[in-house]
């Protein structure tokens, strides 16, 4: 296949929205779902002979992702005008950061692959901005709101760094939750906290020069992301396979038609003409500011996966798993705390916790009974009581209540269901007996050498006693039976 | 540095990215106008700044920054009465896209 001949090089700009209380250059509320144009005052109206005031939780929150992604922070930043007309940008400019950002440079730790690869993203700045309004189209008339106008943005951009659509995923799930645990995001994309512009171009397989860029906007959700991505490598490299030429252009991604398509050239003027804002002197960030940010960051989901991984001795695939969604790994680290058996509290959040959270599509403490009954049911099994099987039943009951607003305890449960493990070797021995009586040939075709009829019996005994048997205790009494 | 040329192309593309109309009279007159205005700006030409970093604030403390605490504003209400029209609580402007 021709694609083999080709390698893609990928680079992303991430727009996610700041989890202030107020705007970023004035006291309006930043709550979703408010009436429309509910949280709007002259500053962000764009009313004339108003002045914008930075918000410091804004500046702070983007300190906290700059140390996170072990960027530089610049001592002076300086905020500069985007000039374009469009009615959800009242003042007819954007306030954006444009040649001297707040944070320049960093890299994003990938969590590692199942080959236990993992990769680093550069960056290249990441710098704070204002997002405009929302405007809805509506038979002759647009409407616009400005509830959304001047709340805070933050800009990631990364280094051409990602080759294919499934690393992007990762790199947009890994920031998402560089963004949960530094507080500065909710990361809910389908609120618009989260948006993507993708640059993707092709090139021969081996050379060193980049190809033709083309930028895709319009992306919202990460599934989108990665098809666009898809879409757009493949039609690059049809084209070059051809000998066709691609044209430097920025194009929509069509998600009803799972296209990317050319922006006709009205959509986007690109004489923005930045100039430093008159009314905003640079930002000045003090280094004792930086190092008090520094100071009160919590754990990040990369040092948690090393920590997994030295401290509790996990693979680094499992730690990457495990440190994919902040829920899961407190999960995790819950349950783990609470059983002899870390790895097996892993196998039991990477299998069953995660197979009820993406089932029910909702929020990991609404679709999954609490770690304190995951727990129960591994120290009955660590006991004997239960079998690994009869704890999966039971924790699939336990879960299906819970998320109908049931609390059951899974002591109670697996009283209820019956699913106590025997581990009575007289009670197991007398159903073995029976067995064995009743299935003479093959006990006889046994002793003669087919070693493989030992796994028959053991699954006929524990099918005769409901699957409650210990197999390992069924396994000892066979062995013991038919050597005899 | 070489002195910026203003011709009929440059009025009418400023003009296009302001959004203004302008007859021929007063793209002319304008092509004067701000050839004048460049002239005298030129004027800083004669100084040698190839030592001087690019200054656009003279103010030294750094921006002044508020704190993070939202605050209706009263004003609100008054912004979107006084819109020249409105669709419920939407400002409503010509159509922008086909």
């Amino acid at each position: 296949m021709a694609s083999d001949n080709y390698e893609a090089i990928i680079g992303l700009e991430v727009h996610t929205h700041l989890a202030t209380r107020a705007k970023l250059f004035c006291g309006c509320s930043t709550a979703f779902g408010a009436p429309p144009n509910q949280n709007i005052c002259p500053v962000c109206a764009g009313m004339p002979g108003t002045l914008p005031v930075l918000n410091r939780g804004a500046v702070e929150l983007a300190l906290r992702v700059g140390l996170a992604m072990s960027c530089e922070i610049a001592f002076e930043s300086v905020f500069a005008r985007k000039s374009y007309f469009y009615p959800d940008l009242p003042k007819g400019y954007q306030i954006t950061q444009y040649e001297l950002p707040l944070c320049r440079g960093g890299r994003v730790e990938l969590p590692p692959d199942r080959e236990g690869r993992s990769r680093t993203v550069r960056l290249t700045r990441i710098h704070l901005e204002e997002d405009a309004g929302k405007n809805i189209h509506t038979g002759g008339a647009s409407l616009v709101d400005l509830n959304r106008a001047g709340v805070p943005l933050l800009e990631i951009v990364s280094e051409p760094d990602l080759r294919t659509a499934q690393e992007a995923g990762a790199y947009l799930r890994e920031l998402r939750e560089i963004l949960r645990y530094t507080g500065a995001s909710d990361g809910r994309m389908e609120e618009g906290s989260l948006r993507c512009d993708v640059n993707v171009s092709v090139r021969p397989a081996g050379s060193e020069q980049y190809g033709v860029k083309v930028e895709i906007k319009n992306l919202n959700s990460f599934r989108f992301v990665e098809r666009a991505i898809e879409y757009e490598v493949g039609r690059q490299i049809e084209a070059l396979a051809a000998g066709a030429t691609l044209t430097q252009e920025t194009r929509l991604w069509d998600a009803g038609r799972s296209v990317t398509r050319p922006m006709r050239s009205k959509e986007f003027a690109d004489d923005y003409r930045y100039f430093p804002e008159p009314d905003l002197p640079p930002l000045v960030v003090a280094p004792a500011w930086v190092a008090q940010v520094r100071a009160k960051m919590p754990e990040l989901p990369a040092e948690r996966r090393t920590r997994f991984t030295r401290e509790l001795g996990l693979g680094p695939y499992e730690a990457g798993v495990l440190t994919q969604q902040r829920e899961l790994a407190d999960y995790f680290e819950a349950l783990a705390a609470q059983v002899t058996n870390r790895r097996s509290a892993a196998n039991w959040v990477m299998t069953e916790v995660l197979r009820f959270a993406n089932e029910s599509n909702k929020p990991l403490a609404e679709a999954v009974s609490p770690a304190v009954e995951a727990a129960a049911l591994l120290r009955m099994v660590e006991a004997q009581q239960i079998s690994l099987n009869a704890a999966k039943t039971a924790f699939a009951a336990l879960c299906a209540g819970w998320q109908k607003g049931e609390h059951k305890s899974a002591t109670d449960l697996v009283a209820e269901l019956g699913l106590t493990q025997v581990s009575d070797e007289a009670e197991i021995a007398a159903a073995c007996d029976r067995l064995l009586a009743s299935e003479s040939v093959k006990v006889a075709e046994y002793r003669a050498g087919r070693d493989k009829l030992f796994g028959f019996f053991v699954g006929q005994v524990m099918k005769a006693m409901g699957g409650r048997a210990n197999p390992k205790v069924v396994n000892q009494v066979l062995r013991r039976k038919l050597q005899s | 540095m070489a002195r910026l040329e203003i011709d009929s192309a440059l009025v009418e593309r400023v003009a296009r990215l302001a959004r203004l109309e302008l007859t021929e009279a007063e793209a002319d007159r304008l092509k004067t106008e701000l050839a004048e205005i460049v002239d005298y700006v030129g004027q800083l030409d004669e100084l040698d700044t190839s030592t001087v970093s690019p200054t656009t604030q003279v103010s030294e403390s750094g921006t002044p920054m508020r704190e993070d605490e939202a605050q209706p504003d009263p004003a609100g209400a008054e912004i979107l009465a006084g819109a020249p029209e409105r669709e419920g609580r939407f400002f409503k402007v010509p159509r922008i896209v086909e």
